[in-house]
């Protein structure tokens, strides 16, 4: 499709300004630019067409299913968007005094207290904006804690090696440098490695649960005491918390802070940009160093405030603010008996569609799953030659967005499937049949898998080449 | 089946190592470079640094996965194959070719697999 630029004609414009009748004054001299800026120049229809064309190339939940594991894409209710149209949220600014926006101060705290009471936690920061964002915060809080008991030894972070890439980045990002643990053969953390891997230099562990195979660690509470004794501290990574949100709480488990993906559990805006929101809880010690200003109701109404010890800001205001109001409607309308119905349901659906496409498909780890399991593709790779792409590229010929692929690295050919709540048996049904004819394909003629998709207007994009020599800005050519 | 020349020494992590007058050369072998698929990214490490045998000294993207590559000795890296930098791709045209550090002054050696042995790693990850 033509870009902007290439849609540009001269002259044309949405506004049409009357002629201007005042004398226009000269710029100080260097002010000007050299040269013209490049912008394209279009009427609203062509702009409206030109993004309506984008649209139609996107697949998004509103389109079909879209079972990508880890990310929970589950259907985004319109209700959520009609509250955060509310003028009162909408039409704010955050720097208006907190007598005028109470509303809006209000939203935040119960927000913060809903997804304390989740968590099992005592404080909650909205600032973080996105997931990998409430790790470094989390860990910032952590870091505060050690160094404020003068305890500088405390290096290191340990994180398994199922974890969330996030995990070791974010660690490597506010300083510590990362120690891996295997997991044991039933997918959970290895509880003698993790006991070899603790000590006096132990900052604290990095754990998602249920984990990224999908599978609720047994032995979480023996976890959380070995690096407790140690001296260490507890942080969950709560990218999966759609799996046991009302039935357990991280805190419950043993954490001590958590961050909570808004645009994941909660319903908000995913994909694209979202924007996203990653809320950070904290048990009460650590409440001092959250990022401030925070939100606390005084005898004037709510106001706000900077905890004692604080490590800062994290992001510029109060962070994500109208995803902060869409999570909260969510969270309202859904209430304490409907927030773990959708987790039930979650759960419910991916071991349907486990159970269902185990006879063919290897599921390794498959006795029971969470909300997310992971197909492993190798046995048919060495079998057909069929790969774990050519499966994900194959599904978008059915208008299905494939699931996370090659992850977690510790399954080779992983295929990540995470359906979540909002898809109906009969969508389960008609996907399961898409993999039977995808397997029966692999059987027949593999080799025509390896060009899937085979009806999209875009196939196998050069993801190696567009890594290598990255082009980052457009080629005006002539135009310039 | 993935290529294992006899005459190189392996880390069950993948790398293959060759040594030559106490300096050791290593490189990421032909089922690793398989495995991670393309790589786009290399980052080295540099002149002078020191590294320790069982820890990550570099790392590789490929567009599947970002892997950290592992020493299997203990000293201080004396060569850098900078072409790397610019061109990762050489590690998958030729792994036994595109080495990637020179490590001198060589404190400690881990416990290095024939490739016999690596061939049995191989096999259990295939």
């Amino acid at each position: 499709m033509k870009l902007l630029f290439e849609r540009s004609t001269p002259g044309h414009a949405h506004t049409i300004l009357p002629e201007l009748d005042v004398d226009m004054p000269a710029l100080p001299e260097g002010a000007a630019r050299g040269q013209r800026p490049h912008l394209p120049e279009l009427a609203e229809i062509e702009l409206g067409r030109h993004y309506t064309e984008l649209a139609k190339q996107t697949h998004g939940v509103n389109d079909g299913f879209y079972p990508l594991g880890s990310c929970t894409m589950k259907y985004n209710p319109r209700v959520n968007e009609q509250a955060a149209a509310l003028a009162g949220f909408a039409d704010i600014h955050p720097l208006q005094p907190a007598c005028t926006v109470q509303g809006a101060l209000g939203v935040m705290a119960e927000t913060a207290d809903a997804l304390a009471e989740i968590c099992g936690m005592d404080a909650v920061t909205l600032q973080p904006a996105a997931g990998a964002h409430g790790e470094y915060t989390g860990l910032l809080l952590i870091r505060a804690y050690h160094l404020e008991r003068g305890d500088t030894a405390r290096t290191k972070i340990i994180v398994p090696d199922s974890a969330h890439g996030t995990n070791p980045a974010s660690a490597v990002m506010a300083g510590f440098t990362v120690v891996s643990v295997p997991s044991n053969a039933q997918g959970g953390v290895d509880l003698d490695a993790l006991r070899a891997a603790v000590g006096p230099d132990t900052a604290g562990l990095m754990l998602t649960n249920p984990n990224t195979l999908g599978l609720f660690d047994p032995n979480i509470l023996e976890i959380c005491r070995i690096v407790h004794e140690a001296g260490g501290l507890c942080y969950y990574d709560g990218a999966n918390l759609n799996a046991v949100m009302g039935h357990a709480r991280p805190g419950d488990m043993g954490f001590d802070c958590v961050h909570v993906n808004l645009h994941k559990t909660f319903s908000t805006p995913h994909g694209g940009g979202g924007p996203g929101s990653g809320p950070v809880g904290c048990k009460a010690f650590l409440s001092r160093y959250l990022p401030g200003p925070i939100v606390r109701k005084g005898e004037q109404g709510y106001e706000l405030f900077k905890p004692e010890k604080s490590v800062g800001r994290v992001r510029s205001f109060h962070g994500n603010f109208l995803v902060v109001v869409r999570a909260l409607t969510y969270i309202t309308m859904l209430g304490a008996e409907g927030l773990p119905e959708a987790s039930a349901h979650a759960v419910l659906n991916a071991n349907y569609l486990m159970k269902r496409l185990e006879g063919s498909w290897f599921v390794p780890y498959g006795e029971l799953c969470m909300h997310e399991f992971v197909i492993d593709v190798a046995p048919l790779k060495a079998e057909t030659g069929v790969s774990a792409m050519d499966v994900a590229k194959r599904m978008l010929d059915f208008g299905i967005h494939p699931p996370t692929m090659y992850f977690p690295l510790i399954v080779h050919e992983a295929l990540m499937v995470e359906p979540t709540e909002t898809e109906s048996k009969a969508e389960l049904d008609a996907f399961i049949e898409i993999m039977d004819r995808i397997w029966q394909e692999a059987h027949e003629d593999g080799a025509r898998l390896h060009e899937a998709p085979l009806a999209c207007a875009i196939g196998r994009p050069d993801e190696v080449g567009a890594a290598r020599n990255p082009h980052l800005r457009y080629e005006f050519g002539d135009l310039s | 089946m993935s290529n294992i020349p006899e005459n190189l020494r392996y880390t069950s992590s993948h790398e293959w190592v060759s040594e030559e007058d106490g300096v050791y050369t290593v490189g990421l072998t032909d089922f690793a470079q398989d495995s991670l698929g393309d790589l786009v990214f290399i980052n080295l490490p540099q002149e002078g640094d020191e590294v320790v045998a069982g820890e990550a000294f570099c790392d590789v993207e490929s567009v599947k996965a970002v892997s950290d590559v592992f020493s299997p000795v203990s000293g201080t890296v004396v060569e850098v194959n900078e072409e790397l930098a610019d061109a990762p791709e050489l590690i998958n045209d030729d792994p036994y070719g595109a080495w990637i550090v020179r490590v001198g002054e060589v404190a400690e050696v881990e416990d290095l697999l024939d490739a016999e042995g690596y061939a049995a790693v191989c096999e259990s990850e295939a």
